[in-house]
Parts: C-alpha cells; structure tokens; sequence
C-alpha cells in the first residue's frame, strides 16, 4: 500500500525542502555524541567542538547505547539520528579500556554512513587554559584557515583520509567571496609521526608589513590535541564515484522586480508599504492626544445634543 | 640531527628564493620588489600545495620531527619529575615549531589571498575566491532540479507523462484555458467554475428530470452523488499511479514522498487493515467486562462509554390473565398447542427425512453389533456382573426409552 505524503503546512513544505537534495548543497550539519561511556576529557573535546561549530552542529546529551560505527548493525541508530537532525556529519566520543579517550569522526552520504576515521585523544588542552588577548578571540562562523604540516598528509592513508575528515568537519561555510578584515582563524594539523597528529587552534593576529599582504602570525587559542588515528574505513569506489558528483555552473536564479530594455535602461521596482500615521510615535505626549480625553469630549458633545434635543421638545 | 635538516632546508629555501629566508622575522623587507615576489609565491606555490577555495595550504615535504615524537607521550604517566620536565620542554618546543610552520603556511595562503583581485565594501575589502581544488563528497546525491539548465550531465530528469496526456497527445487534445467564472442557470448568477459555491453545484438542483432509463425506487440525488464520489476516487487512484510511475524515474517534486502505509503480511496479498473507532471500542468493552463485577463497578477513563449489552435480554410475559399484555402468555400457548393437535397436525413431520434417518440408525446399529461380536467377546464376562448393578439397569432403561422415542417419532 502506498500515500502519498505530503505536507500539511507551508512551514512544514519549506522545511522539506530546505532537507531534500539540492543541486548545490547546503552547510553540512554536524551531529556531536557519546557512546555510554566517556571520560572528563572527551566531555571536554566533545563540547570545545560544539563550541567552535556553533552555528551548524547538534549536541546529544544522552548516552548512547548501541552505536557501535565501525560494528554491523551498530550505525542504525546513527543513520537515524542523522536522518532526524539532518546532519553529515558527526563526531562520537566513547571510553573503554581498550581504546580511551575515543573519538569517531565520520560522514554520511544520503544518510548512511560514507566513512569513518578513529582516534584517540590525548594531551587535550582545553581553551580555557590558553591566556590571549581577548581582542584576537575568533567570531562564531569566520572561515577558517587550514595549514597541514608533514609528508605523512600524502603519504600515509590514514593521515590522508584524516585530513580530509578534518577539512570537512571544521572548514565552515562555501563561500564565494570572502571578505578579507574577517579573517582571523586558523587549524594547524601537524603529522608527528605516521600514526599521530597534532591539531590546534589558533587566532590570526595581522599585522602591517609594508604591502598588500599583511604579515600573519598566530596566536594558539585551543583546543589543542593529539589525535592518535586507529582505525578507519574509507568508502568504497561506487560510493565515492557517486559521492564526489560535482556541479560546475550554478543554477541561475530568478532575478525578481528588475526589467528594463534599450530605451529605458534597467528598472527596478520598489514596494513601499502605506505609511502608517495613526501608529506613528510622537515627540511627546500632548494631553489633548489621549484616547480617553477623545472618548470624553465626544460623548459630551452627543449629551449636549441630546439636552439640546430635550430641551427642545419640552418647549 | 633536526637542527641540520633544519639548517639544510634553510640553504635550499635560500637556493631556491635567492634571498629570502622562511623564519626571518622580517620577511616583508624584501616584498618591495614584486617581481621578485611574484616569482617567490610561484616557487613556493610548487613546494606546498594551495587548495585557496578552502584556504587550506599542505606543506607535503616536512619530514616526522622524530625527536620530538617522543614529547607525544602522556608526560604524566612518567613518574620521574625530571624526565617530565624535559618532555614538558619537548612539547613547547614541538608546539613552537608547529606553530611557526603553521605561521609560514598561513603566510603562503594569505599571499595568494590578498592579492586576488577585491571590492570595496564598507564592512572590509570583497574578494571572490577560486573554486575548490580538494573535492570533498556530497551530503546527498544530485537532485535534479528543473530551473538548472546549465549542465548537459546533471539535466533534469524528464517526469514521465501521464496516462492522460498520453492519451491527449495520441488524440490531438490540446489544452484551452476556461473561465474562471461561469453563468449559472439555476440561480440566475455568475459562479465560480470549481470549488465552493459553484456552478451546478449537487445542492442548487432542485428538480432532477425523470428519463426513460430511469429504474424506479432509486433516488436520482443519491445516485448523482455517488457517481460523483466514484469519480473523485478514480481520479485519485490515477493520481497515485502517476507518482508512483514518477518516482520510479526519480522525478518526484522533493516535498512528495511515497510512503508504504502498512507492509502486507507475508503470504497475505492485502495490507492489514487499520483497526476502525469502532472495533477498538468493542474490544475496549469486552477487556472491561474482565472483572469479578462483569466491568459494572470498575471506574471509567475520560471518554469512555459505558460497556454495550451484547446479548439479548429474556423476557417473561406476565402470568395472571387479563387483557392486553395478560392475554399474550396464553395466546403463545394457544399457538404452540394449536400446531400439535390440529387436524393437519402431520404435516409438521417430515415423513421422507424421519425415515432415512431411521434408516441410517438401524443400519449404525447393526454394524455395531457385528463390530462387538467379533470384539467384544472378551468384554461380556466382564459386562455381566455390571448388569446386575443399579446404575447400568438405569442406564439401560434410559437408552431403551430413547429407542423406542426414536420408533414412536419415526411412525
């Protein structure tokens, strides 16, 4: 049996849209959990990454009890999550034993899992801990600079795929233009060694050089950590083939209220609403002005006119 | 070992750049030539990779600082002071050099960066940046939208037509705008051709003429409505198989989505259907009636009825005679009576059927007989002491009385 499901609401259609596939995509969302164990630490990295993608990721709170992704059967609810909160993106810390301080950071394709990258957190430092000239603090949403340091970014697989993972999850919004005084954040990733990177963040300070270009130095404002990678699965071929589908032209979009032609040149038309004068705010209150003065005076005047009426009769 | 090969990198950078050198703290001494720099950025363009689209730079030849991988270590998990400390120093140091290299990287972009081409604006100058180089995978697949026309690879897909303009097409049917507004005759105004308060709308039409074909006893206004409802179900039906032919494509407008009601149980064609307001009241009712009290005294939930009586209540004429009700009692007998003693009082038995079943009895009963004598010889010695008993006497005279019920029925 099939229905056909549509929505109820023009809120609720608009809201389907903005979820269904696009030819030119939207920011990717980033959904942010925990398995059923965590360590101070990973609460630590798991919030501090929140932080630093306010405005395009979702924290879950709650214990999570059976994500397992790397597991068959242990991304179902995963999908579903990011099925429901509409993110690709997502970030799952977990504790054990064996592997502490765990973090999966992993992307979805049309809401299954793409791939995934493992690593271990260690030598966190939280932002707190960094003491900097307040003025230099990164604002929410700037874009980001990326600096990756060592051979091990081309080399080695996994550091490989790591960068990529990381250049996805903190590069912010495509853009176009870029305005040049809203610079002033950068992430350094450095491979130490085949199997380890350290990662911060860090705020730009410009400085004046003498040129067009100012002269860039760095200020480390946190977090900043090692991200020890241990496992990972890359998407196999048919995936990524299908994944990596580019559009080179965007759409045109419909330019509204602008015409024009030879002898008239463009126009443009402009809305203005009626001028509302009844409602406009005035300099200062004259008593005369008040609605209950109003009120009073015109029902004096209708009993006057009444009396005068009365008065009338009777003689 | 790393101070050489830092060294090292200071000659070749110094080969390659004629003058300048990576970590001078003023590098912007030498920018003033700019031919020089230009040829500088190409230079240092080939010795690190640039993606200016996501403002990523990658330095792809820095070798593993395998001296200072040691300082990665959790330095608390070390117990001596001493050898914290050093590795302490290790990790400044790791974290200095990363960030100067960081510094240097972030240097390269920004050259690229400031010199594109900008706008002015009163919030900082504009620039447009380059499209990406590092190709990072989509979120969800291509969605083929029907205003991009741009790219022959990602045209829309066409939506199948429907069995309708199929139909049209084939026949040459084109479609003609109407009017909106249409002149009703019955009420003499002008009305809307659909929707509420229409033309010849089902509750204007007074007077629906009889024709020839008309079948009596049938109302022409329920059937004009039924007709109509049929109509609209049709329509839908056809409706749905057009989505569904539509999104078997791939071209089904984003805000659509075919959703299976309920999956047919396995084996069964049909899909389980949905339990109506009134099967569930009923199986509510009779959950009720599950207690000591039959459900009478339980206490009901918000907008609970009280539970139905199913069955039938019996009822008692009154047994003192008199007129009206009093009377019934003894006209029931009187009809029960009737039938028995009436001159036709036979033709209440069905001759034909008491004599096959007559028929069929005795011949159960010979069978049985023929079965226990071969069998039961074993079984008489242990009947005959029984025989003597009460009980089986009873029994007996019981099932004679039958059989001979059986006979007196069967005259």
């Amino acid at each position: 049996m099939l229905k056909v499901k549509t929505p109820k609401t023009a809120k609720a259609r608009r809201e389907v849209e903005k979820r269904a596939p696009k030819l030119v995509e939207n920011r990717k969302k980033t959904l942010i959990l925990q398995g059923t164990k965590t360590s101070n630490v990973l609460n630590a990295v798991l919030t501090e990454i929140h932080h630093l993608k306010k405005e395009s990721s979702i924290r879950y709170t709650r214990k999570n009890e059976n994500i397992r992704p790397f597991e068959s059967g242990g991304e179902t609810s995963l999908e579903f999550f990011s099925l429901k909160t509409d993110c690709s993106l997502f970030v799952f810390g977990s504790h054990a034993k064996k592997r502490p301080h765990n973090l999966v950071i992993g992307r979805t394709y049309d809401h299954h899992i793409y791939d995934l990258v493992e690593v271990g957190v260690e030598n966190f430092k939280t932002m707190e801990s960094f003491s900097y000239e307040k003025k230099l603090a990164p604002r929410v949403g700037s874009k980001p600079f990326f600096a990756f340091i060592g051979e091990g970014f081309q080399n080695v697989e996994e550091l490989k795929h790591l960068k990529e993972v990381l250049l996805d999850l903190f590069r912010g919004e495509v853009v176009e233009n870029l305005n040049l005084a809203g610079v002033d954040r950068v992430y350094v990733c450095t491979a130490v060694s085949s199997t380890r990177v350290f990662f911060t963040h860090c705020a730009l300070r410009l400085k004046k050089s003498g040129t067009v270009v100012p002269r860039m130095e760095l200020v480390e404002v946190g977090p900043s950590m090692d991200f020890v990678v241990r496992r990972h699965r890359l998407p196999n071929d048919g995936l990524r083939k299908e994944a990596m589908k580019t559009v080179t032209e965007q759409p045109k979009k419909k330019v509204k209220n602008v015409s024009g032609d030879v002898i008239q040149g463009k126009i443009g038309k402009i809305y203005i609403p009626d001028q509302q004068v009844g409602d406009m705010a005035l300099s200062h209150k004259a008593k005369g002005l008040k609605r209950e003065r109003r009120e009073a005076k015109a029902n004096n005047e209708a009993n006057e006119h009444g009396s005068k009426k009365k008065k009338a009769d009777s003689e | 070992m790393e101070v050489e090969m830092e060294a090292q990198k200071y000659q070749v950078d110094l080969g390659n750049l004629m003058a300048l050198d990576p970590h001078h703290p003023f590098p912007s001494s030498l920018s003033n030539r700019k031919s020089l720099q230009v040829m500088e950025v190409e230079m240092k363009a080939q010795k690190y990779q640039v993606d200016l689209g996501n403002l990523m730079a990658l330095d792809p030849h820095h070798p593993f600082p395998s001296s200072l991988s040691n300082s990665c270590k959790g330095f608390l998990a070390i117990q001596n002071p001493c050898e914290r400390l050093h590795i302490y120093f290790l990790r400044e140091e790791l974290v200095k050099q990363c960030l100067q290299k960081g510094s240097e990287l972030v240097q390269e972009i920004a050259d690229a960066l400031f010199n594109l081409p900008s706008t002015e604006d009163p919030d900082g100058p504009l620039v447009r940046l380059p499209p990406l180089t590092t190709r990072l995978p989509r979120e969800k697949h291509v969605r083929y939208s029907f205003f991009s026309l741009c790219d022959s690879a990602f045209l829309p897909k066409p939506k199948p037509p429907t069995k309708w303009e199929m139909f049209a097409q084939k026949k040459g049917i084109k479609n003609r705008k109407k009017d909106k507004v249409l002149y009703d005759e019955q009420t003499g105004t002008w009305k809307r051709r659909h929707g509420y308060d229409r033309v010849n709308d089902d509750k204007d039409v007074p007077i629906i003429e009889a024709k020839m074909t008309d079948e009596p006893g049938e109302d022409p206004f329920v059937k004009r409505q039924a007709e109509k409802r049929k109509r609209v179900e049709k329509q839908e039906k056809s409706r749905l198989q057009n989505l569904k032919q539509a999104a078997k494509v791939g071209a089904l407008p984003s805000h659509v989505q075919l959703a299976a009601t309920a999956l047919p149980i396995t084996g069964t064609q049909s899909a389980p259907k949905k339990v109506s307001k009134d099967e569930l009241e009923n199986v509510a009712g009779m959950a009720a009636t599950a207690t000591a009290s039959g459900g009478k005294f339980d206490k009901k939930l918000p907008g609970e009825k009280p539970a139905k009586h199913v069955g039938k209540y019996r009822k008692f004429l009154p047994v003192a005679e008199g007129t009206g009700m009093g009377s019934l009692e003894k006209q029931q007998t009187d009809k029960v009576l009737n039938k028995l003693i009436s001159k036709h009082s036979h033709e209440i038995l069905n001759v034909d059927k008491a004599v096959t079943m007559f028929n069929v009895k005795r011949e159960k009963r010979k069978n049985q007989q023929g079965k226990s004598s071969s069998t039961s010889s074993k079984l008489k010695p242990q009947k005959k002491p029984l025989k003597n008993s009460s009980k089986k006497g009873s029994f007996k005279k019981g099932s004679s009385k039958k059989g001979s019920f059986k006979k007196g029925q069967s005259k």
